[in-house]
């Protein structure tokens, strides 16, 4: 007889959505078994060697803030890490931190293994069970028949996947992994709209290969910040290892654009749509054509290899002009490729056949995350995976399920553009995505969101109570500046000519200093007696507060007037037909994509503010109607 | 949201030629089928193709009423983007009314006012600037703000605002772009760029802004100016024109030391008369005012009254006045007919296209004669029409003010040397408020405003 089992939770993939999702149903004392065609492939990083960048640095601390692990496990494993964008507002201040790969995958296998309720399998999910639009579990391709209440997709690039460079096509998984060949027809009988996508990546170049020499050399911050808010900020200063920047040039996209028919995108071998905002070379090439360079990151893959990542340089072109193409680069003269650069093409799902908690709408109790809902990246697919994996948890526990606002996250844009969009393309986090972005700042996550985590019963008592006091201490110490009053005194003068900022003619708010843009809360600490010692942490968002005070103000009326919309909720038996006044494809859109608030309806795509003006005006009357009635009860 | 069927004599309630008689709704085939007969009475109108026009008859029962033309308008093809039946009758007040009666009696209800333009708007088939637009064509008191309201109408102010939001948006997309993709998009020297583009829509928004004080007046007048040489009787004339002694008149030249402004009614149209002042101790009023600010007051006068001393012959200043006044409407008083006249017709119509007038303002006499031609000016359209876009809508003025406020924002951001992530929060707010006023922003407001200005959900 074939084996059959029972679990709460059923996670299909083993990545980075995978983990957290398992990880998180677990924790919440659910029976969570996790599949992966591979075990040794689980947090498997088989693009870039790093983590967070611009955005997606937000998007990992949003993770630890409600109680997931990515945060913790690059905390404990990177090797160089940098603060991006220091230039720049707070809003687009960004860590990245480069991974030791084999590490961090050790390390979250760890993780994984010593969680309690928690079960590791390596088989070939091949079949989802569904009993009256109800999901009852997943079958394997050895007939093994898992029951449960939940079940979380996370399968990433590995459904029905193909590796291609030039006319060598290979039918696997990333880096050769066995691909995943049946769920996608199990899912299509169950009417589930599937899409196909594809990405690439570079070669890795084997390091005593390359001539440094003729490369710029990319330190780490002196002083590390961690991306986790429970790590010891004295536990990650390391010693970094360097990354490296050097670039193409003329001769490097001659080689590319002789041999661009060879290409098996542009000779039309690839069906899948690639992401525009991380082209490969070739795309660059064509794209900037007027380009004469572009850059190239030589990053390191982890401690015990000696392979490098050749960042910015993705691509599909066959064997032998790949071999030319990277040899045209400053330092890659003499350069031994130890893995080809290849584009991968997989099946993924349309996303907007999901609720905004990543639950199918048609299927109760599936769920899916990362990059089977249409992203790329490591930091989105985790993201995903774990408001699947706390949803899909809640659902079975009878609890409020989690939807993030676009206003309060990273990750309520990112799965609102998901869900509410049309994506053609795999979907990246950026920042220009969020609205709202001064608001939710990489610094402030853990203030914007513990506080869903503890709900869930992913954060223990004793942080959430941290959280909350940090608060305090933020708002009392803002309240206690606004009332300090600064002196044109010699002792204010000579401080301010330390940082060649203009002397004061008369008596100053503190506040007034703080705002000077050569000036902050910390180097004002001389003449502000009065201040208590607060952590650095504090201190930080009191100067935030301050400095930005106009700003953020601003912003937060904008965020009032989403919220607006946002909290006008649409009932889910809502009949569109009923709005005479909306336009046909509009009313096709709204069907099709049911929103669950009147803000949700603004931003499908085909629906124009006209058409969102005419839905306010029948609810309101309806509205006003409804209450017309009662009082002609009364 | 079913809309019943709605019937309004759509022409004015005169007698006039024709009559129209517009009805709107679902109901609007079955209502003519029921009171239409073509001449062999053989025709259903609710089985002919729209677009199309018939020769038939209005019955009431047995009784024919009127031969009329019926037009079919299908939805969404028409103004309400409802399926329409228009009916050209005889333009009597009796016809019409008859005709509208039986239309009632026969399944449509009376419309409100504005109510056609509310289910055009309702259904999408004008925005909302437009549909204010029609409401104020509807009250607007006389020809200049109808025409205004006109041009809003036709989408001027629509097309000037997606103007203005195109370029806020493309240099928000710039700054985030070049966020996302630093290595492809520099913003280096970009706060300079933008400094000027941000200043340069603020103008135009504060010239947006002011055209609401102008609009104002004009919507309840048209600007008149009264010029001439000192005393050559500009301050009687006002005060005949009023009918109160306003201006203080003395036979000293150069009493009226500033301009005076007044309104009044003439024949139900406002006007809003400017007198300039006379100037003492010069013989060049123009030079005296200042060319630049007299060109200003004519450049703003819909229309000039141009007084004449007829007692003396024409001299220099009134050369100068004639040739700032050419090309502006214009009517020439000969003023003091009561004494001798030493100016003659000719001599204006040789350089001034412009009605003349001979007149006493001491006496009273030609004044009627004035109020005459200022009517059939004013009756007849001849109003110089600036090309300038008007706003006469208080909603429109707020939003620009608000856009323009969060404009001054971004060039205070640019000023204090911000990094450019900032420009976006003020770039967006300007860019919001400007989409209020076309109806392509979605904010909770609008529809308050629209069911403020529909009187809905009664």
């Amino acid at each position: 007889m074939y084996v059959e089992e029972n679990y709460d939770v059923v996670v299909v993939g083993a990545g980075h959505a995978g983990c957290e999702a398992a990880l998180a149903c677990a924790r919440l004392g659910l029976e969570t078994i996790i599949f992966t065609v591979s075990v040794d492939s689980i947090a498997l990083m088989p693009c870039n060697p790093n983590i967070g960048g611009s955005s997606k640095g937000h998007l990992v601390r949003e993770i630890d803030a409600l109680g997931g692990q990515m945060g913790i496990n690059i905390d404990k494993t990177f090797i160089q890490s940098k603060m991006l964008n220091q230039s720049k507002g707070p809003a687009v201040h960004s860590l990245r931190a480069q991974a030791d790969k084999a590490a961090y995958s050790m390390q979250m296998r760890k993780t994984l293994q010593e969680t309690e309720h928690l079960t590791i399998r390596q088989a070939e999910v091949s079949e989802i069970i569904v009993e009256d639009n109800r999901i009852a579990g997943v079958k394997t391709y050895s007939n093994a028949v898992y029951h449960s209440r939940a079940v979380i997709l996370c399968t990433g690039t590995y459904l029905k996947a193909r590796c291609l460079y030039g006319d060598v096509i290979q039918k696997t998984g990333p880096n050769g992994l066995q691909a995943a060949n049946h769920l996608t027809d199990s899912l299509k009988t169950h009417g589930v709209e599937m899409f196909r996508f594809k990405t690439g990546t570079p070669a890795r170049i084997d390091k005593n290969s390359i001539d440094f020499s003729k490369m710029q050399e990319q330190l780490g911050d002196p002083r590390v910040v961690p991306f986790s808010f429970t790590t010891n900020p004295e536990d990650v200063q390391i010693d970094q290892i360097s990354c490296w920047l050097t670039y193409t040039n003329e001769k490097t996209h001659d080689i590319i654009r002789n041999n661009l028919d060879r290409s098996p995108i542009y000779a039309g071998v690839i069906e899948g749509t690639g992401p525009r905002y991380c082209p490969s070379i070739e795309d660059k090439v064509v794209k900037f054509a007027d380009k004469e360079r572009h850059q190239v990151f030589i990053e390191p893959e982890g401690i015990h290899t000696t392979e490098m990542y050749i960042g910015g340089m993705s691509s599909s072109l066959p064997e032998d002009v790949q071999y030319e193409m990277y040899r045209s680069v400053p330092g890659l003269e003499n350069a031994r490729i130890v893995r080809n650069a290849y584009a991968i093409e997989y099946d993924c799902i349309n996303p907007n056949q999901l609720l905004p908690t990543l639950e199918f709408k048609k299927i109760k109790g599936l769920f899916s995350g990362g990059q089977f809902n249409g992203s790329s990246g490591y930091e989105e697919a985790a993201a995903q995976g774990l408001i699947a994996g706390i949803n899909a948890a809640m659902e079975i526990l009878g609890k409020d399920q989690l939807v993030l606002e676009r206003s309060e996250s990273y990750i309520g844009v990112l799965i609102d553009d998901l869900v509410t969009k049309e994506n053609h393309e795999p979907y990246r986090m950026m920042t220009s995505r969020a609205e709202y972005r001064l608001l939710l700042r990489q610094d402030n996550a853990d203030l914007r969101l513990t506080k869903y985590g503890y709900q869930a019963g992913l954060i223990s008592e004793e942080r959430y109570q941290w959280v909350l006091k940090k608060e305090k201490l933020i708002l009392d110490e803002i309240n206690r500046v606004n009332t300090v009053n600064i002196g044109a005194n010699a002792e204010v003068q000579s401080l301010l000519a330390q940082f060649d900022s203009v002397p004061l003619a008369t008596g100053v708010k503190l506040t007034e200093l703080i705002r000077r843009p050569e000036l902050d809360y910390d180097c004002l600490a001389p003449i502000d007696p009065e201040r208590p010692e607060l952590p650095y942490e504090v201190r930080e968002q009191v100067n935030i507060n301050i400095k930005y005070d106009g700003y953020i103000k601003r912003q937060m009326k904008q965020v009032e007037q989403f919220h607006k919309l946002e909290h006008k909720k649409i009932p889910s038996d809502f009949d569109y037909d009923a709005v005479d006044s909306l336009r046909i494809e509009a009313r096709q859109k709204l069907k099709q994509y049911q929103p669950i608030s009147i803000g949700q309806a603004s931003r499908i795509s085909g629906v124009s503010p006209a058409d969102i003006t005419m839905l306010l005006v029948y609810m309101e009357q309806v509205y006003r109607g409804q209450k017309g009635n009662h009082s002609n009860e009364r | 949201m079913q809309t019943d069927t709605i019937a309004a004599i759509a022409t004015a309630m005169t007698n006039a030629g024709i009559g129209v008689i517009r009805i709107s709704g679902e109901d609007a085939f079955a209502v003519i089928d029921r009171i239409y007969h073509s001449k062999n009475h053989n025709k259903k109108l609710s089985q002919c193709k729209s677009h199309t026009i018939h020769y038939g008859y209005i019955y009431d029962g047995e009784e024919m009423i009127d031969e009329v033309m019926v037009l079919l308008m299908r939805s969404p093809n028409s103004y309400t983007r409802e399926d329409t039946v228009e009916i050209d009758c005889h333009g009597g007040v009796l016809v019409m009314k008859k005709i509208l009666d039986t239309v009632l009696k026969n399944g449509a209800r009376p419309a409100e006012p504005g109510e056609f333009t509310k289910r055009a708007f309702l259904n999408g088939r004008i925005d909302l600037a437009q549909a204010e637009s029609v409401m104020d064509v509807i009250s607007s008191r006389n020809e200049f703000a109808r025409k205004s309201s006109i041009q809003q109408l036709n989408g001027t102010l629509t097309y000037k605002i997606k103007d203005l939001r195109e370029k806020i948006i493309y240099e928000t997309a710039f700054i985030e772009s070049a966020l996302d993709d630093p290595e492809h998009i520099s913003l280096e020297g970009y706060g300079e760029r933008i400094l000027d583009k941000v200043k340069s829509m603020n103008q135009e928004l504060d010239r947006m802004i002011a055209s609401y004080d102008n609009g104002s007046i004009l919507r309840e007048g048209i600007d008149t100016l009264i010029i001439g040489k000192p005393n050559a009787g500009k301050s009687t004339l006002m005060n005949a024109l009023l009918k109160k002694e306003r201006a203080i008149v003395t036979d000293i030249a150069g009493t009226t030391r500033d301009v005076l402004e007044e309104s009044i009614q003439l024949n139900g149209i406002s006007l809003n008369i400017k007198d300039t002042a006379g100037i003492r101790d010069t013989e060049d009023i123009i030079e005296k005012i200042g060319v630049d600010k007299a060109k200003s007051y004519i450049e703003d006068a819909d229309l000039i009254l141009y007084v004449v001393d007829a007692s003396i012959p024409l001299d220099k200043n009134d050369a100068s006045i004639m040739e700032l006044i050419a090309g502006k409407k214009c009517i020439v008083l000969l003023n003091k007919s009561d004494l001798e006249t030493q100016v003659t017709e000719q001599e204006i119509t040789d350089r001034l296209d412009a009605v003349i007038l001979s007149a006493s303002a001491r006496e009273g006499d030609g004044i009627e004669e004035l109020e005459a031609a200022i009517t059939k000016l004013f009756l007849s359209g001849e109003i110089l029409q600036n090309e300038e876009v008007y706003i006469t809508n208080i909603r429109h003025k707020d939003a620009l003010i608000q856009a323009r406020e969060s404009l001054k924002l971004v060039q205070e951001s640019i000023g204090s040397g911000m990094p450019e992530d900032f420009y976006s929060i003020d770039l967006m707010n300007a860019y919001v408020e400007l989409g209020n006023i076309i109806g392509e922003s979605v904010g909770e407001n609008l529809v308050n405003e629209i069911f403020q200005k529909f009187c809905m959900g009664k």
